[in-house]
């Protein structure tokens, strides 16, 4: 096959991507505005997308890159608090809320770069499931920071403490910030589900055009083999941080996307916990890993799923579990696979040749 | 590749679906009401769905309860949603409010503050028009944002952080967590209890920092010497020797302990091999002790605590409610919790006649007068003889103190007058 064609058929790919994130867009905003869609599903919106983003992060750390990361709930704890402090003090300002709410992003994405790459400067060096335990840990150590930061602004500048609100010596008539356990109450809520598909859009736009890049070939080739890689003259660390730290980025502007569509925001196991980064691997594997569009739609579908559920009540949670084992058997089982090749076979042949050969391209 | 995906997408949601379907005709009967308690919620199923039969929209109130029906913190919601259902199933016994019936819709959050929302989303559509909820403080925090913007009527039984009733249309039956620090410190100092007071407080816990941060603040007002003050977390609770050690070399003779009832037992074992015996004194939290199993008794004998409500006072409504709901509880017997939204849904009740409200109003008609209202009525409730609310929604009640004798609480005398005003300061 020529080169061009397989590079139309990547870039036809990603086109594919983006018009199933922008058509699901339209039509829901189409029944947005006739009002078809119930309240529940209006408050899953922007959840769906923020977790689509912080999967499509944690795909390209995964799936690209080869190398587990058990922490990306801890990289949208960063962005969710660092933004979350920019927005709070600045909603009595004057600045526009889209501004604010752009250098939020700003901030957030930055805080959770550089902790990316405070990590990744001892831990990537190494070879090995390294980065899985340390990420773990990070997780953990940053939720509970975050549980134990004391933090306030007033005339004197910034006050820091790890003990209690009361060691701040705040003064008079100003709340602190960060309020240990019981977090940020009173961010702006300026998400909403226009700005959290953009955000959508741009993170699947920055992750497949790396993939298809020089440098996501080289990120690539040291997932498949590190040795050649390295034989070959990629210097392995740099691709392997490259990676990593645009991945921690993109959790990081999930994070702020969390905390600015709900008011409040604690650093508790259940909101930024090792469950939740569990939880977006699992996304992640259900979609297929290194499948970007694939975790789009796992995220999709396994978040809206047990809020439908609701209805069964205490039945609720098994039936999820069960359709996690049906989804991964349906997609990874190789029984499964045969009977939809076989299945497929038969559409083909009535569709004619022309969907033929994609079909031999890798999975 | 892409059709793979796709095939396997489309099985996976047709499977979802089918599951969604035939589970439809079971749930929908049940779904809108109280049951998805827990598992004992057959009696719960039972009962509201007769309201449910003679209920048709428009001639009824619709009040949400949002809390955690199931995971950690699911003895709190299912208690709250127990003692709606106990007040509800009254009112509508005895004629409803200004004749309409009232019914009880009810979500799962697992204390999860997006879950919560998604929970008041649902309500919505289920055509709920006052929110007798949150139960936990967080998830308050974010839903009251929403009610906010559809201006709809909240009040929470136990939404216990200053924050929630931030918002005009939002109340609270509880008392706030600074506030039960400060009347803490005041009752020590009033009562005379001790001049050195040691606390022990769950740092990673917002109710007993809360609590903890404003005790700290008026007992040094109040003239009382903090002389130990240490903190624990989630992560390790069982282990108290290190914070009971450092009281006790500081030489306190009030150990404060704001905190949960199953960590405080722990600390009264370990005070009590370390042959330590300061008074204990506890919030709220510490309601329900004596449930502990292999809790030794005698321990807490002495013990203090500053609790709204006590499932073992004999006073005859006391006894009344503690009869309906062990009756839904399958024999659980009820905790404060329970009480709170039991007064709050008489709080609606009697704010709703005073305004003549009608279910037909509009959610937002509907706030509006339930917030005039709220102001102008005085009821008397399980968990104080006598509740107001002011416009910042905060509630003025009395504290009660309990002490355990004999294995029992008895209720100490309290000063009125100086809880009113403590309690209005914190308000303003």
């Amino acid at each position: 096959m020529s080169k061009t064609k397989t590079l139309s058929k990547t870039g036809r790919d990603h086109l594919i991507t983006y018009g199933m994130v922008i058509i699901i867009y339209i039509v829901v905003e189409i029944l947005l505005h006739a009002g078809l869609i119930n309240n529940q599903m209006q408050g899953l919106l922007v959840p769906v997308c923020y977790y689509s983003v912080c999967a499509v992060a944690l795909n390209l750390c995964v799936g690209i890159l080869g190398e587990l990361s058990l922490g990306h709930a801890g990289f949208m704890c960063v962005g969710a608090f660092a933004s979350a402090i920019w927005s709070y003090q600045m909603q009595s300002t004057s600045m526009p809320a889209g501004l604010r709410f752009f250098i939020a992003f700003l901030i957030g994405i930055a805080a959770a770069m550089i902790i990316g790459v405070i990590i990744g400067i001892p831990v990537l060096r190494l070879n090995g499931d390294y980065l899985a335990i340390v990420t773990l840990a990070f997780g953990e150590i940053i939720k509970n920071l975050n549980s134990a930061l004391f933090l306030g602004i007033d005339s004197k500048g910034i006050h820091l403490s790890l003990k209690s609100a009361i060691y701040l010596n705040l003064e008079d008539g100003v709340d602190p910030i960060v309020n240990g356990a019981q977090g940020i109450a009173g961010t702006p809520r300026d998400a909403n589900f226009t700005i959290a598909v953009i955000v959508l859009l741009i993170s699947l736009f920055i992750v497949q055009n790396l993939i298809d890049s020089r440098d996501g070939r080289a990120i690539m080739a040291i997932r498949d083999n590190r040795i050649a890689a390295e034989a070959t003259g990629i210097n392995v660390t740099k691709y392997k941080m490259l990676a990593f730290v645009i991945s921690a980025g993109i959790a990081g502007a999930a994070g702020v996307l969390y905390s600015h569509n709900i008011s409040t925001l604690v650093s508790q196991s259940q909101y930024f916990g090792y469950n939740v980064s569990i939880l977006i691997l699992v996304y992640v594997v259900l979609g297929g890993i290194g499948n970007m569009r694939g975790s789009v739609i796992a995220t999709a579908i396994l978040y809206i799923l047990p809020e439908l559920l609701r209805g069964l009540n205490k039945y609720r949670m098994f039936v999820y579990s069960i359709v996690l084992i049906v989804m991964m058997l349906l997609n990874w089982a190789p029984a499964a696979v045969m009977f939809r090749k076989k299945l497929f076979a038969r559409f083909r042949k009535n569709e004619g040749t022309a969907e033929g050969g994609r079909k031999n391209g890798t999975a | 590749m892409e059709m793979r995906k796709f095939t396997s997408l489309v099985l996976a949601a047709a499977m979802g679906a089918g599951l969604l379907a035939g589970c439809g005709s079971s749930s929908s009967t049940s779904s809108s009401t109280a049951s998805s308690a827990a598992a004992t919620a057959s009696v719960v199923t039972d009962t509201t769905s007769t309201t449910t039969a003679n209920a048709s929209s428009g001639d009824t109130f619709k009040i949400g309860v949002i809390g955690p029906l199931t995971g950690g913190a699911s003895a709190y919601g299912t208690a709250v949603l127990y003692g709606a259902q106990v007040a509800a199933n009254e009112i509508n016994a005895a004629g409803g409010i200004n004749g309409y019936q009232v019914e009880i819709v009810s979500a799962d959050d697992e204390n999860d503050a997006q879950k919560s929302v998604n929970c008041y989303n649902t309500l919505k559509d289920k055509g709920m028009q006052i929110l007798a909820g949150t139960v936990t403080s967080n998830p308050c925090i974010a839903v009251a944002d929403y009610t906010k913007q559809d201006n709809m009527f909240q009040i929470t039984p136990s939404g216990s952080a200053e924050k929630c009733i931030a918002n005009d249309n939002v109340f609270r039956t509880c008392f706030a967590d600074p506030e039960q620090g400060t009347l803490s410190a005041d009752y020590m100092s009033e009562n005379k209890l001790g001049k050195k007071v040691g606390i022990i407080y769950d740092q990673s816990d917002s109710y007993s920092s809360g609590i903890h941060d404003a005790f700290v603040k008026e007992a040094k007002k109040d003239g009382l010497d903090v002389v130990s003050d240490e903190a624990f977390n989630a992560d390790n609770k069982t282990d108290f020797s290190v914070q009971i050690q450092a009281a006790q070399d500081a030489g306190a003779d009030i150990l404060f302990l704001p905190f949960y009832y199953t960590e405080a037992s722990l600390v009264l074992q370990q005070a009590k091999k370390m042959n330590y015996s300061p008074l204990f004194f506890g919030c709220d939290g510490m309601d329900g002790i004596l449930t502990v199993d292999g809790f030794d008794k005698s321990l807490a004998e002495g013990l203090m605590l500053m609790a709204p409500f006590s499932a073992s006072a004999t006073d005859e409504k006391t006894q009344a409610f503690d009869t309906a709901y062990e009756k839904l509880s399958g024999g659980e017997a009820p905790n404060q919790f329970g009480a709170d939204e039991y007064d709050t849904l008489y709080a609606i009740k009697a704010a709703a006649e005073k305004e003549n409200v009608t279910p037909s109003m509009s959610v937002s008609d509907i706030c509006e007068a339930m917030k005039k209202g709220m102001t102008e009525i005085q009821i008397s409730g399980l968990t104080s003889d006598s509740i107001t609310w002011d416009k910042s929604g905060a509630p003025t009640k009395s504290p009660r103190v309990y002490v355990i004798k004999n294995g029992e609480y008895v209720e100490e005398s309290t000063s009125d007058s100086a809880a009113t005003s403590t309690a209005a300061s914190t308000a303003s």
